[in-house]
């Protein structure tokens, strides 16, 4: 295969972005929304990343591996303060979504076959008191 | 270097599962699906020779942010909100459009490039003055110190935001909520023993970047997991985000940063560093750095303080 590595790379960091932009159209879940925002993230630095190796130097150029690492650790910023963010919205009464979206259409259950996660979060954390207290 | 079949079926593979994390309908098998997608892009920087990349992308991007969007999903399931419904088809389709325009724009672009050099050489050619042997740190702190420095103040800044979400009742206190754990559990004990590996590692990371690959960030984010590990397993109370030394590791990282910058002004210009003194004040500072990230991103994990005792 004569194609240069950099190349399914680039193409693969294009499609993430397409498909984190998809993501984030369609998902009215505030939490998926975030989980898109973080694919576009990786999908810009990975086209970033790979269109760098072009020149075919032995090694990677280190200019942009320190602005994708630096691009890591704001996403994760950002990340950390809007789930912040969205577990104090739902906490307020605002549900999972935002206003707008539930003029949309029909309600999805997508929660029904989640049970095998609970066991995570007894262990991580104890919630029943701030499910009780929503229903104040 | 030519592509192998290799590099293909991990760029689809990484496809899918970023597909999987966003089409699929469970939010749990979505952020696990997300922290896999994590994993392999880690492995596609190893195979775009960016190991520094590839150890910051494991670490924070899937490890990290995986532990943050687990537990976001853990209160959001516990306060049993509202299901938001899926958008109409035709805005789905709308979105669809616009999505494949968009990539297929970008792809159709890589194709007509011009031939680029990089600044490989550029930095090779500093790089006895800079204080380190490891290229990227170099860029990190010395080349591009500017764009550490305000990412540091950035994740500050996170953190101040996650607390002000704190309600005026729970503040200050310790920081996010009480974690209980069986004490003969398989999570206890895997709190006993992570945490000593990962210390040793997390400052292997940080001493190992001057010259390897690893530093400050991959390094401070290991750090973090164990203190994590210690916190959620119940090993170790969260701390007071009203205490001393937890505001001093807090700031340490940033006002170093600053302090070092200013005094280039004495020397030179901002951000300056004498090649002679470089190496010792770089590694001081990404101990500093490392310190204060460590912190920073643990202390983001455990949230703002939350009272343990509701009715």
């Amino acid at each position: 295969m004569n194609l240069e590595i950099w190349i399914p790379y680039a193409l693969c960091g294009s499609a993430l972005i397409g498909l984190g932009l998809y993501g984030l159209l369609v998902n009215a879940r505030l939490l998926r929304r975030i989980l898109a925002f973080n694919v576009i993230g990786s999908g810009i630095f990975l086209l970033f990343g790979a269109m760098a190796r072009r020149s075919g130097a032995p090694y990677a150029d280190p200019v942009p591996q320190a602005m994708i690492i630096t691009g890591i650790v704001v996403a994760i910023a950002a990340t950390a303060l809007a789930l912040g963010l969205i577990v104090a919205h739902a906490r307020a009464g605002g549900g999972e979504g935002l206003p707008g979206d539930d003029a949309m259409a029909e309600v999805q259950d997508d929660e029904g076959l989640d049970g095998m996660s609970d066991g995570v979060s007894d262990d991580v954390s104890d919630e029943r008191p701030e499910a009780q207290e929503s229903q104040r | 270097m030519m592509a192998s079949h290799f590099d293909i079926a991990l760029c689809l593979l990484i496809f899918s599962v970023a597909a999987a994390a966003l089409l699929g309908r469970q939010t749990f098998m979505a952020i696990v699906f997300f922290i896999t997608y994590g994993l392999l892009l880690a492995l596609a920087w190893l195979r775009l020779d960016a190991v520094d990349v590839a150890l910051a992308e494991a670490a924070i991007g899937a490890g990290v942010t995986g532990i943050l969007l687990l537990i976001a999903r853990a209160r959001l399931k516990a306060m049993d909100p509202r299901d938001a419904p899926l958008p109409h088809p035709a805005v789905r389709t709308i979105a669809a459009l616009a999505a494949v325009s968009i990539s297929a724009a970008l792809g159709l672009r890589i194709w007509s490039l011009p031939p680029s050099e990089g600044l490989q050489k550029a930095v090779r050619a500093r790089l006895s003055e800079a204080g380190t042997d490891n290229p990227v740190t170099a860029v990190l702190l010395n080349f591009r110190g500017w764009d550490t420095l305000l990412e540091t103040l950035v994740l500050l800044a996170a953190l101040l935001g996650a607390w002000t979400l704190s309600r005026d009742k729970d503040w200050p206190g310790r920081a996010g909520r009480a974690h209980h754990t069986l004490p003969d559990g398989v999570l206890a004990e895997f709190g006993r023993f992570l945490p000593p590996v990962a210390l040793t590692i997390g400052v292997y990371l940080v001493w190992v970047g001057g010259h390897q690959p690893g530093g400050a960030f991959q390094g401070g984010t290991v750090l973090a997991s164990a203190w994590i590990v210690t916190v959620m397993t119940g090993l170790l109370p969260a701390p007071r985000v009203d205490d001393a030394s937890l505001r001093t590791a807090l700031l340490a990282g940033p006002i170093a940063f600053v302090l070092l910058a200013t005094a280039g002004l004495f020397a030179d210009r901002f951000l300056y560093y004498p090649p002679e003194q470089a190496k010792a004040l770089l590694l001081g500072l990404e101990a500093a750095l490392a310190v204060a990230i460590a912190t920073t991103l643990a202390l983001l994990v455990f949230g703002a303080p939350q009272s343990r005792e509701e009715t």
